[in-house]
């Protein structure tokens, strides 16, 4: 076999193999579409689950799946921006900055299940949340922190050194430098970042299952005082998400329309996963127009 | 009046550095302590099992028997933890080609198609929670292995290829990060000797990012090691070594997340799980160790 | 490579033996803040529950953890009695009989729901502490593949087949197909039960057989598997797999409450000590006929008034 022939059969695995990943994802996306897509609807979306009826659907999880990622991102995005600020612009290279790098990697890798089962021992039980959106936020802000932290400094490292030089010489301190200036340069790359984060939040269930708890008390729709405990907004109250609430259906569910239920979530999970691709891709497009046009 | 104006000025500008200094460093000393404390704590669980209920660290390591309600009680790990690292060792071998070559297309072959389709496509597919994969692994995986091969369909075949979707997205991104920081010029240089695409693929292009492309397989593979529900959905969960690929075993992730909800906080048993999950960062450590090892070669 | 290696094995040696020597005093001290903690716990809770006195409304909230076969009848009894009583609010977890047990008897659940009586989970000591109250009862039996023609087992072939001493069908009069068991991991209630009632003798994990938690899991691998065995709660029995007898009696809610057919569960909700007031209240309220004449029946579990037997912990029956 000569070089030209061996070239292009190789060409023509590489190609080959790039056409497998596009027909599994194709054939996964379509599995869980073409099943779940059908029982979508207005009602399914809003209405409350059903025990042993049929016709339940997935309002509350929904929100819980919604409010989880607020309450979670409300808890991550300013300690995830202050440390990775302090990790590219303050920390002095040395021996701690590089442990405290290497901490921030250990912590990104770890498994899921493990920091639900932190969460259970230290949240749960050792500070007294009990299952609750608390308890589940918390632990996510655990997995979901390096992350943000990554991001953050790459987002720095993307801002030009002359930009920032230039505001420091203008008399500017620091850190008004650094919120006014760089901030608003690594913008865009830290928004994609975070929205992309946001999405792995929404899919989340190991963790959850034992720090969130894996039901859903009555919500009262209309009492929006978070100091209530039917309130949707009591962070406090046991929740179930949307991928736990798959977990659970797969698994115990007693409707005779279970298989449909979980069909159903999961295309709306996957959906919202790709908007929010979608949305990061829209907003970073969008946001590096404005910079490069005023420039 | 122009000197305190001056002071003041100062003053602000020194009280601003020092917000910004002390929000910063607050921050890292929480993430720090947040991870002090996970080890800590998840440790001393873990080792309760060793001193509190007398149990040898050589029977959890050693031991093939699981018996943990047995009398008298057997805690050996040693199937979950051969469970846990065939079926991530499998994973990251079905994947690691595939997403090899999946880099190689988006970055030397057909830059605009990959671009355009493979990559959101590979990223939507690290969107997917992972109960999606365990159900779709349970409703089509299981019941092609169960007709096609002897056995049941669950085991550590059906886990490691539910996984090996699962960690595809972070080996590709890995990989296409390395090609793409290549320098051009050594591919040029090999052009202009007259090398075929495939030649210089193969002789200076992998050879030269190869400790990158391992980063993404370990990093893949740590994924695959971690990963809970979907695996406890399709691995069967027999506490044995499985005789065959397709017969019925367990991960170190799929023996806690079954019996965590069981057992009494306290209880040998649950310590001996919380061991289990001892190990599994013990293993997270060795993962990143391995990775960093992998990072300084790739940058030498 | 191979020096890599080497290194590391000694970080993981070095963690391992440092952790070691930590862990020995730090033992102590994790079991302090546990302990510690539970009684702040409560008073999140539970304080709230005895507040008001007993001519006013009742008002607080409880939590009730703990099995999630028990859950569903709880979750749904708990809406319809925060309807009568607005202003108490019930929160139903799941987590699993351990879990129940574990938070009930730590404090920071009011009500831990379990499959199993409690001493055969916790320690004598602790246990003590607990009342029982039992508010229902599940029904369990072995079901199969329908494509599997057995129709009754004897508890002597059941034990074989569990056992691993019969492995074809066709021992026991079914056609020549390999037995595949889809059991409970052996943690579970369910196995605890199947196994101390239909087998009367505990069983070992077979190498092969499979084992999920979850009924929902059981039921889908059996109907899908060929040759599959396994056992779920009457209330999960539909025509996707095929019910046995036991020995020659068929798995009924009559002929369970007169007896005739052992393989039965008490559903248990404990409480630490005698419930506060709500807790007391809602507990009433499980075993009233309006929840067991209807939520219980329309859920699948059998009235425990229904019942005609009684069974204490050891396995006693009296009339």
């Amino acid at each position: 076999m000569n070089a030209k022939t061996a070239d292009k059969v190789a060409t023509a695995v590489i190609i080959f193999f790039a056409g497998v990943i596009l027909l599994i994802m194709a054939g996964l996306l379509g599995f869980i579409l073409v099943r779940g897509i059908g029982h979508i609807s207005f009602d399914f979306l809003t209405s409350p689950p059903e025990t042993i009826k049929e016709g339940g659907g997935i309002g509350p999880q929904l929100f819980n799946s919604l409010f989880l990622l607020v309450l979670t991102m409300i808890i991550t995005i300013p300690l995830g921006l202050g440390a990775g600020i302090y990790m590219s612009e303050y920390a002095k290279p040395g021996k701690i900055t590089d442990f405290i790098r290497l901490i921030v990697e250990v912590l990104s890798s770890f498994p899921s299940i493990v920091v639900g089962l932190f969460g259970l021992l230290v949240f749960v039980n050792v500070f007294g949340f009990g299952f609750s959106l608390f308890s589940g936020a918390l632990a996510l802000t655990v997995f979901n922190l390096p992350l943000m932290v990554r991001i953050t400094e790459q987002g720095m490292a993307s801002v030009p050194q002359a930009q920032k030089e230039a505001s420091l010489a203008l008399g500017l301190s620091k850190w008004k430098t650094i919120k006014s200036i760089m901030l608003p340069i690594a913008m865009p790359i830290i928004l994609t970042g975070t929205i992309l984060a946001a999405g792995r939040v929404f899919g989340e269930a190991a963790a959850l299952l034992f720090t969130a708890g894996m039901s859903s008390p009555r919500l009262d729709f209309s009492d929006w005082n978070p100091l209530s405990p039917m309130s949707p907004l009591n962070p406090f109250r046991p929740a179930e998400t949307l991928a736990v609430h798959i977990w659970k259906i797969n698994s115990e569910g007693l409707a005779p329309d279970a298989p449909e239920i979980a069909a159903g979530a999961s295309a709306v999970l996957i959906i919202t996963v790709l908007l929010f691709n979608l949305l990061a891709r829209w907003i970073g497009r969008m946001l590096h127009k404005k910079f490069t046009a005023t420039k | 009046m122009a000197r305190s104006r001056e002071n003041r000025k100062i003053k602000q500008h020194i009280m601003e550095e020092w917000t910004g200094k002390v929000f910063t460093s607050l921050c890292i000393v929480l993430l720090v302590v947040t991870i002090f404390s996970l080890v800590y704590f998840v440790a001393t669980k873990g080792f309760s099992s060793f001193i509190k209920d007398g149990i040898s660290i050589g029977e959890i390591f050693g031991g093939t028997q699981w018996k943990p309600e047995g009398e008298p009680p057997f805690y050996g790990a040693l199937p979950f933890i051969i469970g846990s690292f065939s079926t991530s060792i499998m994973a990251a071998i079905i994947a690691a080609p595939l997403s090899i070559c999946a880099a190689l297309f988006m970055v030397e072959i057909m830059p605009k198609i990959g671009r355009k389709y493979l990559q959101p496509a590979i990223e939507l597919l690290a969107g997917i929670p992972s109960v999606v994969y365990g159900f779709v692994g349970l409703s089509v995986i299981v019941p092609f292995y169960r007709d096609i091969f002897p056995g049941q369909g669950l085991g550590i075949a059906a886990g490691a290829t539910v996984l090996s979707i699962m960690i595809l997205p972070t080996m590709t991104s890995i990989a296409t990060d390395a090609l793409a920081a290549l320098p051009p010029g050594l591919k040029e240089g090999s052009y202009a000797l007259g090398a075929t695409r495939w030649q210089t693929l193969a002789r200076i292009v992998i050879p030269t990012t190869l400790p990158s492309l391992m980063t993404g397989v370990v990093l893949g593979m740590a994924r695959a090691f971690g990963e809970a529900l979907a695996v406890q959905m399709v691995i069967g969960n027999a506490p044995h070594i499985p005789r065959s690929l397709f017969e019925s075993a367990s991960t170190l992730t799929s023996a806690i997340t079954l019996s965590m909800g069981n057992t009494v906080m306290g209880s040998p048993q649950n310590n001996v799980l919380w061991t289990l999950a001892l190990i599994l960062m013990l293993m997270t450590f060795v993962f990143v160790f391995i990775v960093r090892c992998l990072e300084r070669r790739a940058n030498r | 490579m191979k020096k890599s290696l080497i290194l590391v094995m000694t970080l993981v040696l070095s963690f391992a033996l440092a952790a070691c020597g930590q862990g020995n005093k730090t033992n102590n001290a994790g079991g302090g803040t546990n302990a510690g903690t539970t009684n702040s716990a409560t008073g999140d809770t539970g304080a709230a529950g005895g507040g008001e006195t007993s001519t006013s409304e009742l008002s607080g909230s409880i939590l009730a953890v703990g099995s999630s076969a028990l859950q569903p009848l709880v979750d749904q009894a708990s809406k319809k009695f925060m309807e009568k009583n607005p202003k108490v609010s019930i929160q139903v977890q799941g987590g699993g009989s351990g879990t129940g047990l574990t938070q009930v008897s730590g404090g920071q659940a009011d009500i831990g729901n379990s499959d199993v009586f409690a001493e055969e989970k916790l320690d004598a000591a602790a246990a003590k502490e607990l009342v029982d109250h039992q508010v229902a009862v599940v029904g369990m039996a072995a079901v199969v593949n329908p494509e599997v023609t057995v129709d009754s087992l004897t508890k002597d072939q059941l034990v074989q087949i569990f056992t691993g001493k019969v492995t074809n069908w066709k021992d026991v009069g079914g056609p020549d197909q390999k037995i595949q068991i889809v059991n409970r991991p052996s943690s579970s209630g369910t196995r605890a039960t199947f196994e101390k009632y239909a087998l009367g003798t505990k069983t070992e994990d077979l190498p092969g057989a499979i084992q999920e938690d979850s009924s929902g899991t059981v039921h889908k691998l059996v109907s899908e598997t060929p040759g599959a065995i396994g056992y779920l709660a009457l209330s999960y029995l539909d025509d996707k797999v095929k019910t046995l007898k036991y020995d020659g009696v068929e798995a009924t809610e009559e002929n369970v409450a007169n007896g005739t057919y052992p393989v039965w569960a008490y559903e248990h909700m404990y409480t630490k000590g005698e419930p506060n007031e709500v807790a007391k209240a809602f507990l009433d309220y499980m075993v009233s006929d309006e929840v067991q004449n209807a939520d219980v029946v329309e859920l699948g579990y059998i009235p425990a008034s229904k019942m005609q037997v009684k069974r204490d912990l050891d396995g006693n029956i009296t009339k």
